[in-house]
């Protein structure tokens, strides 16, 4: 009997072996040293009155469990134009998932359960994607193929997403560097997942075949930084069209992450930009240290090829094992296999990510490949054992273990302990190889799992469904003559206009950008005001108020445009905003008026100043000229605030001699 | 040899493709006034304009190029795509029922065909066991391509030729045939096989599918499995066309060959079973009949094999205001035979009555059907078909239409004896007549209503 490692400590020292730091430590060298790279694919939502291929409203949503029907469906892998069969497509028919979609007669037809070939493409969609593949500088295509592109995880009734390139190879300026486009493409939108669980999967399809494009960047970001940077600026780029999407789910990213030696990695669907910088860091050093897994096995085993692992179907009744998380039920039906894995002796318990360890990646798998729930497995590297040292010597023996081995026991039902078996094995042969092609799904900790394994261009195939659409030049010339300014353009005049930093991302975020410009060119109030009344009170209102559902930003230039009117000082606004966010209905004469708001001539409230400076002589809180300042114009704010500017009521208290 | 170089292309997008040199499956470089495209150039569709090139660009999509806004094209590369599904041998299991496979065409294995765009068929026991290795599992299968035509261009040649290659494999002792058919006039073969090859001893199926073979969720790979299973162990030895119960993957319908058709442009559930119940279900567990009725699987070989067919029948979609030149362009064009569907319980206007007075003299046979496709032709009720009875036209109780026109051309093809053509025609050889309509024989139900609601959220249809 060998030591009996710590493996907590194993753990430590194997994330010290690859120098892994948190995000919030690492520099630079760390992200060139591993050879960070990151590459972006940005969905977004267009806000088109129908979906992309059928008639159906596009931007209804149900609730979960609200639906009329429901149908069953599976999906094979077929051949690619060019005559491949697809890797993900053979490992998701081994899943054998019976595909479970929920149709409610209000947002979905016959087309998105595929009973229908597609109707024309939406000109509507087409128009307001070939508005942002413009704007992306792309060269835009002569003619619109609608392809197909194979999706057998069931996201799609069909197996696979109509999707058309508009435009190539175009460009982004961003502050610091020029980042390069791919390509833009329009597509349909998938189901939205409601459950996953053993061999059934179910998808609603209210948000199915809604217009989508995709923003395809090349992997041109250095840092986990400046990827959700770029990011930022293709979805402000695309909201600043004002003719995409809102609100949760509306826009998703996939990120592709490698470092040196590593892959692509597809990290899919991220909601929030902000979780980028931790998530593409992590998964540049879970790569990192599958290379260095590769390294240790590789000169443990030079013969990889001729690895192979050693499984026994076991009989609970030979053993103990009372700790294992299961039911009762699971305990009798399931069925228990111990595996020995040659020569992998502190590798399960070998750091791949924060919290996380090689052996999670096997039981990821698990649960994907062989639809097996976690928990559905144990291994002789867990922190706290859940089966006791006795039974795992007793399980050496049958398996034949040497000590340089890991022993790993996995269960579930009889008839998926093939495809189980065939995983694990697939798992730790890719260890010498290095890091498969997967594509992950994210968590908000900054971690990932294992989703699918990485399709290649093989699953794309011409729609024999749809004709080609020719784009004249015509068309393109006058679509260009629409476009708004660039985000870019729009980011050097805030600055120029002395518009703090901070707002920017509320600012395009919400595409504001146009209302202050309007606010600014047509009633000449100071730009600075203005970008802080946006970026600050704004977002503060945003924030803290029930909004009305009549509320909209264009009431804002109204508000402007009044103030300008009636000569009223415009610092009245900020008060103002909250009454309009609330009660956009209310006119402004009534809003000043619920604001207790009366015209007072300038002269008169300056012809206080004298009294009020005397008042504070008396009270004489403090000596300081500031003080009194503050205090003077906290006693007149009410009086002042629209009446006068309180710059030039400060500046007036000021001179005003004592 | 211009066409293999620039398959697809004509015109202005052919003369651009010669002028820089650059062939279909050739590696482009193409500079336009919109920008540089890199790609490899595709065959173009037959009916596509001549305005454009296409390219299959790195990331696998495919786009088109406005031949006005090239500048320059240069070819770097060369690769001819080679578009083919595996072929793995099929293999012989002992034990398992031996089951022919004949091929029409049809969408049940296809491929992409790049002069129309469209898919076209491809098939071969290899081929099929590449996409479809559960059949192995089923049956040992053998594949012969008898022809491949699509499903619209099915007609008497096709339906003799089946009729006598079914008859050959009965005689070799198959265990049950399967026969891959387009779907659109599936049921127009079916009835035909069902009177061309009579008191079979094994299941003849005929299967197709309504989504090609080149689409994941293709209804293709289940009908087969289903179908196999029920030509290698099904008990019920008859003509049935087998395709999706619901549109879900759950079930398929076996349907009598004389009572099924098709109902819906594009649902996978399309073939349904009018005026009666479909004889069984299937799935890849086995059969479950749900007729009580039915002929059984036995082990002789006395098939009755009738491979006949007059091409000169027609049929007449009545409709409002039809002219009496209808039928005379069919009496003087020498038709033998007309199925006529007719209105309500069997019905046309006075105008035509002379055109059909005309036509009987002349001795056409003369059959009446119905338009609802439900319920039985019933001459008596209304003094207008009495009057058409009168003047000749027989009523064809409740055989569907597609089904009549069938049998017409099957019995006109064995005797110009009108009488004895009636009683070809009104003896049924499958229920092709039914002497009684069960309640649950008519069932289109209409959404909206509160149960019916109900019914279909708890029930795929």
């Amino acid at each position: 009997m060998k030591d009996h490692f710590d493996r907590q400590l194993n753990y430590e020292e194997s994330k010290q072996n690859i120098g892994y730091v948190p995000l919030k430590q690492a520099t630079m060298d760390d992200w060139k040293r591993i050879g960070f790279m990151s590459g972006l694919e940005v969905h977004q939502q267009l806000k088109t009155k129908e979906k992309l291929f059928c008639h159906c409203p596009a931007g209804i949503f149900q609730k979960k469990d609200s639906y009329d029907a429901e149908l069953i469906r599976h999906m094979r892998p077929t051949l690619s134009e060019l005559g491949e069969y697809d890797g993900t497509a053979l490992m998701e028919f081994k899943t054998r998932k019976n595909i479970v979609y929920r149709i409610k007669n209000e947002t979905a037809c016959t087309y998105d359960v595929d009973d229908t070939p597609p109707f024309k493409l939406n000109r509507e969609a087409l128009d307001y994607a070939l508005e942002i593949a413009l704007l992306s500088k792309l060269n835009i295509v002569g003619e619109v193929h609608i392809t197909r592109k194979q999706y057998l995880d069931g996201s799609i009734p069909t197996g696979f997403q109509r999707t058309a390139i508009l435009g190539v190879e175009g460009e982004l300026p961003m502050k610091h560097k020029k980042i390069r486009l791919i390509q833009l493409s329009i597509e349909e939108d998938s189901c939205r997942e409601i459950s996953d669980i053993g061999h059934f999967r179910t998808y609603s399809t209210d948000r199915l075949g809604m217009p989508l494009i995709e923003t395809v960047t090349y992997p041109d970001m250095e840092t986990p930084y400046e990827v959700k940077e770029v990011c930022d600026y293709i979805r402000f780029l695309n909201r600043s069209t004002g003719k995409v999407r809102t609100g949760i789910g509306a826009g998703r990213q996939d990120v592709n992450v490698s470092c040196i030696g590593g892959t692509r990695i597809e990290i899919k669907g991220v909601a929030h930009t902000r979780w980028i910088p931790k998530l593409t860091h992590n998964e540049a050093f879970r790569q990192w240290a599958l290379l260095h897994i590769r390294e240790i096995l590789n000169e443990r085993m030079p013969k990889s090829a001729v690895w192979k692992m050693n499984a026994q179907k076991i009989d609970l009744n030979n053993f103990r094992f009372s700790n294992l998380p299961m039911t009762e039920a699971n305990k009798n039906t399931f069925s228990y296999h111990a595996i020995n894995l040659p020569g992998f002796r502190k590798i399960l318990s070998h750091f791949t990510q924060p919290g996380k360890m090689f052996a999670d990646e096997i039981s990821e798998r698990l649960k994907v490949i062989a639809c097996i729930e976690k928990p559905n497995m144990t291994h002789s590297e867990e922190f706290e054992p859940l089966i006791s040292e006795d039974d795992f010597s007793k399980m050496r023996t049958l398996l034949n273990a040497s000590d340089d081995d890991a022993q790993i026991i996995i269960w579930g039902p009889e008839a998926d302990m093939k495809t189980a078996l065939e995983t694990v094995e697939e798992r730790c042969l890719w260890a010498f190889k290095g890091v498969p092609n997967e594509t992950r799904k994210s968590f908000e900790d900054g971690t990932t799992i294992f989703e699918r394994v990485l399709p290649g261009a093989d699953r794309m195939y011409p729609d024999t469904d749809s004709v080609p659409i020719p784009l004249l030049d015509e068309y393109i010339t006058d679509l260009r003559t629409k476009l708004p300014t660039e985000v870019i353009a729009r980011y050097h005049q805030l600055r120029a206009w002395n518009i703090p930093e901070d707002t920017d991302t509320y600012i395009f975020k919400k595409n504001l950008f146009p209302i202050i410009e309007k606010i600014v060119t047509k009633y000449q109030i100071a730009p600075k005001f203005i970008g802080t009344f946006i970026g600050h009170t704004l977002k503060f209102v945003e924030g803290h108020y029930k909004k009305s559902p009549y509320f909209n930003y264009e009431m804002i230039v109204g508000l402007f445009r009044f103030l300008k009117e009636q000569s009223i000082e415009v610092q009245i606004a900020k008060e103002m905003l909250i009454v309009i966010y609330e009660h956009p209905k209310m006119d402004f004469e009534s809003v000043l008026a619920t604001l207790k708001f009366k015209r007072i001539p300038k002269s008169e409230i300056l012809a206080t100043i004298p009294f009020m400076k005397e008042k504070f002589q008396k009270i004489r809180i403090s000596s300081k000229p500031e003080v009194e300042t503050q205090w003077i114009m906290g006693e007149l704010r009410k009086m002042s605030t629209g009446n006068i500017h309180p710059a030039e009521l400060k500046n007036t208290i000021e001179k005003t001699n004592n | 040899m211009s066409e293999d170089f620039f398959q697809g292309y004509k015109g202005a997008a052919l003369e651009m493709l010669k002028k820089f040199n650059v062939r279909v499956w050739g590696q482009a470089e193409v500079d336009t006034t919109r920008g540089m495209f890199k790609g490899t150039v595709l065959p173009r569709a037959e009916n596509d304009d001549d305005q454009h090139i296409v390219l299959k660009v790195i990331t696998g999509y495919n786009i088109g190029v406005d031949i006005t806004t090239v500048l320059s094209m240069i070819e770097t590369g060369y690769k001819k795509a080679n578009y083919k599904i595996p072929e793995k041998e099929f293999p012989v299991t002992p034990g398992l029922p031996k089951v022919k496979l004949i091929g029409t065409g049809g969408t049940i294995a296809s491929r992409l065909d790049y002069r129309t765009g469209a898919v076209i068929p491809a098939f071969s026991p290899g081929e099929l066991y590449g996409a479809v290795p559960e059949l192995a599992d089923i049956c040992n299968l053998e594949t012969e391509k008898l022809f491949a035509v699509f499903s619209e261009n099915m007609g008497p040649d096709q339906y003799k030729k089946l009729a006598v290659a079914i008859g050959q494999e009965i005689e070799k002792g198959i265990d049950g045939i399967i026969i891959g058919h387009g779907t659109d006039t599936l049921h127009y073969t079916a009835a035909a096989l069902t009177f061309m090859v009579q008191n079979p001893p094994i299941p003849i199926i005929l299967v197709g599918s309504q989504r090609s073979s080149d689409r994941p969720s293709s209804d293709a790979a289940l009908n087969l499995m289903h179908a196999a299973t029920a030509a290698g162990h099904g008990d019920i030895a008859e003509v049935m066309v087998c395709m999706f119960g619901p549109t879900s993957d759950e079930y398929g319908f076996l349907h009598r060959g004389t009572r099924v058709r098709k109902m819906h442009s594009s649902y996978r559930s399309t073939f349904r079973t009018i005026g009666d119940i479909p004889v069984a279900t299937v799935t890849r567990n086995g059969v479950v009949p749900q007729k009580a009725i039915y002929n059984h699987r036995r082990k002789d070989t006395n098939v009755k094999i009738t491979p006949v067919f007059e091409e000169k029948v027609g049929m007449l979609y009545y409709y409002t205001n039809m002219q009496p030149d209808m039928i005379d362009a069919m009496v003087d064009n020498g038709y033998k035979g007309i199925v006529i569907i007719g209105t309500g319980l069997g019905h046309v206007n006075k105008p035509i009555y002379p055109a059909i007075e005309r036509a009987v003299k002349k001795g056409v046979a003369i059959y009446m059907t119905v338009q609802t496709l439900w319920g039985y032709v019933h001459m008596f009720v209304y003094d207008t078909g009495r009057d058409l009875m009168a003047k000749g036209i027989i009523p064809a109780e409740n055989m569907l239409p597609e089904v009549a026109y069938i049998k017409l051309g099957w019995a006109l093809g064995q005797t110009n004896d009108l009488e004895k053509v009636k009683e070809i025609m009104l003896t049924p050889i499958n229920d092709e007549i039914t002497s009684r309509e069960p309640y649950n024989g008519y069932l289109i139900y209409q959404g909206g209503v509160r149960e019916i609601e109900d019914f279909i959220k708890k029930v795929h249809k």
